[in-house]
Order: structure tokens, then C-alpha cells, then sequence
């Protein structure tokens, strides 16, 4: 494999076991870096009120995501819009850690993402099964997260998508080997990349879960399902006490298993994002870019 | 040999394969009860430094770690590891270092974090290893020694300056062995 795609998948290797924040200001980035978080993500809007506001969500201004890389010393990652490479080649220029191909902003192309083997710089993508994954991974992302419904604090979706992305692992797996080129036409996945799950038990990138993580035992949950971390989005700037339940998440995602330590980081977090089902939305957010 | 993964964050599934291909019983440190086991070795993996030393303290095991350390324990370490255990850190000026209590503090080096700038400047290369030949480096948002006690034994290098080193009871790593086996 490319050198470059090597080092990328790495540097997200790194941050397994690690909880990524979405942050809007360089004073959140550095409670988020105090509170445990192995990255953040840097963006204007945080996904519950891009969700408020409506219209068309883009790229954050370059300007406000340096300020956040000045502020912290952990990697910081960004959104572009699926299938916006000028957008991404922007994020490239300033040097950004990871670039998030996002559908919690307006997708740029309604059909492609972009060929992300193209850049130096690493790709994080959403996916909500196993073909969606592998996808990405072809077209060069090096790291993978659930897509689940951002800005409503309802985790329902992170686990559908957890879940039946690490089922069609365990089908892949047990397959014959000259069944996997049917497999492959199924899923409408690389052949190599399903031999790979078949040989490995895994996808070959790291796999986090997003969307609706709103408390420890939500992120408990993601890494009982196998999450290898979380991303936490509308979840800790919408709560009451954003620094102290940034800190129980980060704990909870370490010691999952223990649920006497996750029942003590649980109390008194004050109040956590209100939330909306995410069957009473109207912009599915999780459909765009398949 | 028995061998405990500091495994509150970052690569210790890769740490523990290292190990484990090297014939060692290994275990995760997640918690205080889990230095009750014997251990030969400990083994400190990449990740984030403050991430781990934040945790470290917010779980109680940055005491009892530090005093083994002291006392004497084989200690493995690696990129975030290397950064836990350095004496300093080269402030850069842009931002807030003092929190010099969420390190060990141990190992007689300063070091300076993100050395060679964020993910674009990540890089593999190839070198000489404790006399070991063509040994593959993979440096990720990679720090660097800049100063080192000369007790230490410099056990590779990179334009010239340490990579890897070991002092008494510690061998420490600015790049990640572990992703290479």
C-alpha cells in the first residue's frame, strides 16, 4: 500500500480508545483537550444547530480552524462536504489533521465522494453498513465512523449502524473463500478490501461510532457493540456542565466493562442535550452519500 | 515474561501484539486493581499524552506507576509514552505547558511534541536500530529529543538527533516500533 495511506491509517490508530469533540471556539478546544478529548473536531456550527438553522451547511472558515489548531496540541480535524474537493484541498492547505467527508453538511455531489487517495491528508468517513465502509475505504479513507443521526442526541441510529456493520463482518468471515466474489457484487465493495474482512475478522481502518452519543453510558454502549472510540458531537457544548461530562465520557469509553465506575461517572452530570427522536426529524442526514 | 499495557488510550492492541510476538504473557492497565498482577515489564504505547496522562491521574494509577518506575521497573515506551516519562518539555511558546504533574517526569530528556508538524509531516523511514540494520521507523505527529542526559545510551537516530534511547531501566521510542511487526 501507499506510504501516505499507511501513516494515515496510523495516526487514527492512535486515537483508538479516545473520545473526538466537536468544538465551535478555541476556549471549547482547549476544556475539550483538558476534559480527555484525543482530538476535535473544529467547525462553525455544531450538528444540532446546523440542524436548527437549515439552508445550506459548508466548510467552516479556514480562520476560525486555526485558531483552534493554535490552541490545543492534539490533532484537529475538520468537516467538508461530500464530494467537495476544493473544499478538501482547502483543508489540506492549512494542514489539517484529518479531514471528515461529512454528510452533516449539504453534500456537493449527490452521486460521488471524493477520490481521497488523491491527498496526503487523512479522510474520515460515515458509513451505516459494511459495503458503505469499504466503499470509502477504496476510494482512500483511513479511518471509518458510524454515521448514526447527528444534532439529535438519539443514539439509536450509531447502533443500528454498529451493529450491522460488525454482523455482515462476522457473515464475511464465515463464508467460503469462493463465495466472497459474490459477496463482493452484494455489498458493492473492493474484492480486495472483502477478502480482507474475511481474512482479518475486521475492517483494515479503524472504526469509531458517531451520532447521538450524548452520555457515558451511551459511549458505553457504542464500545460494548465495537466501537474502537467515539466522536461526540452536539452532546457536550449542549449540556449543562460540558467539561465535566466531557471528562465522564473520556473515562467511560476506557473502562466500558466496569459499570460500577460508569454508574458513579453518570451522577450528577447535570442536564444532558434535550434531544429529538430521530423518527420526528425531517432532514435524514444519515441517506446522503451511500 | 509477563508484560502490562498501559491501555487507558491510543495504540495498545498494537503494543500488545509487539509483545505477544515476542513470546510475552501480556496485560492490559486500566485500572488500579490491575497492578495487583506480576509484572516483568511495562509497556507505555503512542496515543495522546495528555489523553493518557489526564486519565492516569483521573484513575488513580499515576502514583503506583510512577513509584514502580522509580523502583527499578522495565519500562517499554513509545512516541505519547516517551512524552509521559520526559523530565521536560520544550515549551513553544504559543501554549499552555504547565502541567508538568500530568507527567512521570523521570526520564532525563527534554522533548518537544508535534517536532515535525501535524499529520502532513508523518513519515516511515529506514535506519539503524542498536546496531540493528534496516529497521522500518514510522514517526506519527512524531516528538522530539532535543536535549538528553549523557548517562543515556542513544539507540538511533534521525538527522542526527536520538530517536531512541535507554537510560537505567528505560528504553524510549519517538517513533512506534510496534506498527512494524
Amino acid at each position: 500500500m501507499d506510504n501516505r495511506q499507511e501513516l494515515n491509517r496510523n495516526l487514527a490508530q492512535m486515537l483508538k480508545g479516545g473520545v473526538i469533540m466537536d468544538v465551535t471556539t478555541p476556549e471549547q478546544a482547549k476544556i475539550a483537550e483538558a476534559a480527555g478529548a484525543c482530538a476535535v473536531m473544529a467547525l462553525e456550527r455544531i450538528p444540532a444547530d446546523i440542524r436548527a438553522a437549515g439552508g445550506v451547511s459548508r466548510m467552516s472558515d479556514p480562520a476560525m480552524i486555526k485558531g483552534i489548531q493554535a490552541a490545543v496540541s492534539i490533532p484537529v480535524m475538520a468537516k467538508c462536504r461530500i464530494g467537495h474537493i476544493a473544499e478538501a484541498r482547502i483543508l489540506e492547505a492549512i494542514e489539517i489533521d484529518y479531514i471528515d467527508e461529512s454528510e452533516v453538511l449539504s453534500p456537493a455531489d449527490d452521486v460521488r465522494h471524493i477520490d481521497k487517495t488523491k491527498f496526503a491528508v487523512p479522510f474520515v468517513c460515515g458509513a451505516r453498513d459494511l459495503g458503505e465502509a469499504l466503499r470509502r475505504i477504496g476510494e482512500g479513507a483511513t479511518m471509518i465512523r458510524t454515521k448514526g443521526e447527528p444534532g439529535t442526541g438519539d443514539v439509536v441510529q450509531a447502533v443500528r449502524h454498529m451493529r450491522k456493520m460488525q454482523s455482515e463482518i462476522r457473515h464475511i468471515v464465515s463464508l467460503r473463500e469462493d463465495e466472497l466474489y459474490e459477496a463482493a457484487k452484494e455489498l458493492a465493495a473492493p474484492l480486495d478490501l472483502v477478502k480482507y474482512v474475511h481474512e482479518n475478522g475486521k475492517l483494515p481502518v479503524v472504526n469509531f461510532a458517531a451520532g447521538g452519543v450524548a452520555t457515558p453510558a451511551d459511549a458505553a454502549l457504542m464500545m460494548e457493540l465495537g466501537a474502537e472510540g467515539v466522536f461526540v458531537g452536539s452532546g457536550i457544548f449542549k449540556s449543562g456542565d460540558p467539561a465535566k461530562r466531557a471528562a465522564a465520557i473520556v473515562q467511560a469509553v476506557t473502562n466500558w466493562q466496569d459499570s460500577k465506575l460508569l454508574a458513579k461517572l453518570s451522577e450528577n452530570l447535570g442536564p444532558a442535550m434535550v434531544g429529538i427522536n430521530a423518527d420526528e426529524i425531517e432532514t435524514i442526514m444519515e441517506e446522503r452519500g451511500k | 515474561m509477563k508484560v502490562g499495557v498501559l491501555a487507558v488510550q491510543g495504540a495498545f492492541a498494537e503494543m500488545e501484539t509487539y509483545w505477544r510476538k515476542k513470546g510475552a504473557d501480556v496485560f492490559e492497565i486500566r485500572q488500579l486493581d490491575d497492578l495487583e498482577r506480576n509484572m516483568d515489564q511495562l509497556a507505555l504505547p503512542g496515543g495522546e499524552s495528555t489523553v493518557q496522562g489526564k486519565l492516569l491521574k483521573d484513575l488513580g494509577l499515576f502514583n503506583p506507576i510512577k513509584a514502580r518506575i522509580v523502583d527499578g521497573l522495565p519500562v517499554f515506551a513509545t512516541c505519547a509514552g516517551l512524552i509521559l516519562l520526559a523530565e521536560k518539555i520544550e515549551d513553544d511558546g504559543s501554549r499552555d505547558e504547565t502541567r508538568p504533574s500530568q507527567w512521570f517526569g523521570v526520564l532525563p530528556v527534554t522533548v518537544r511534541r508535534n517536532a515535525y508538524g501535524r499529520q502532513l509531516g508523518s513519515f516511515r523511514t529506514v535506519g539503524t536500530f542498536d546496531g540493528k540494520t534496516d529497521v522500518p521507523m514510522t514517526f506519527i505527529r512524531a516528538p522530539a529529543i532535543t536535549k538528553v542526559s549523557p548517562e543515556a545510551k542513544v539507540l538511533s537516530t534521525f538527522n542526527g538527533e536520538p530517536t531512541a534511547i535507554r537510560w537505567r531501566n528505560i528504553t524510549a521510542f519517538t517513533w512506534h516500533p510496534e506498527l512494524n511487526t
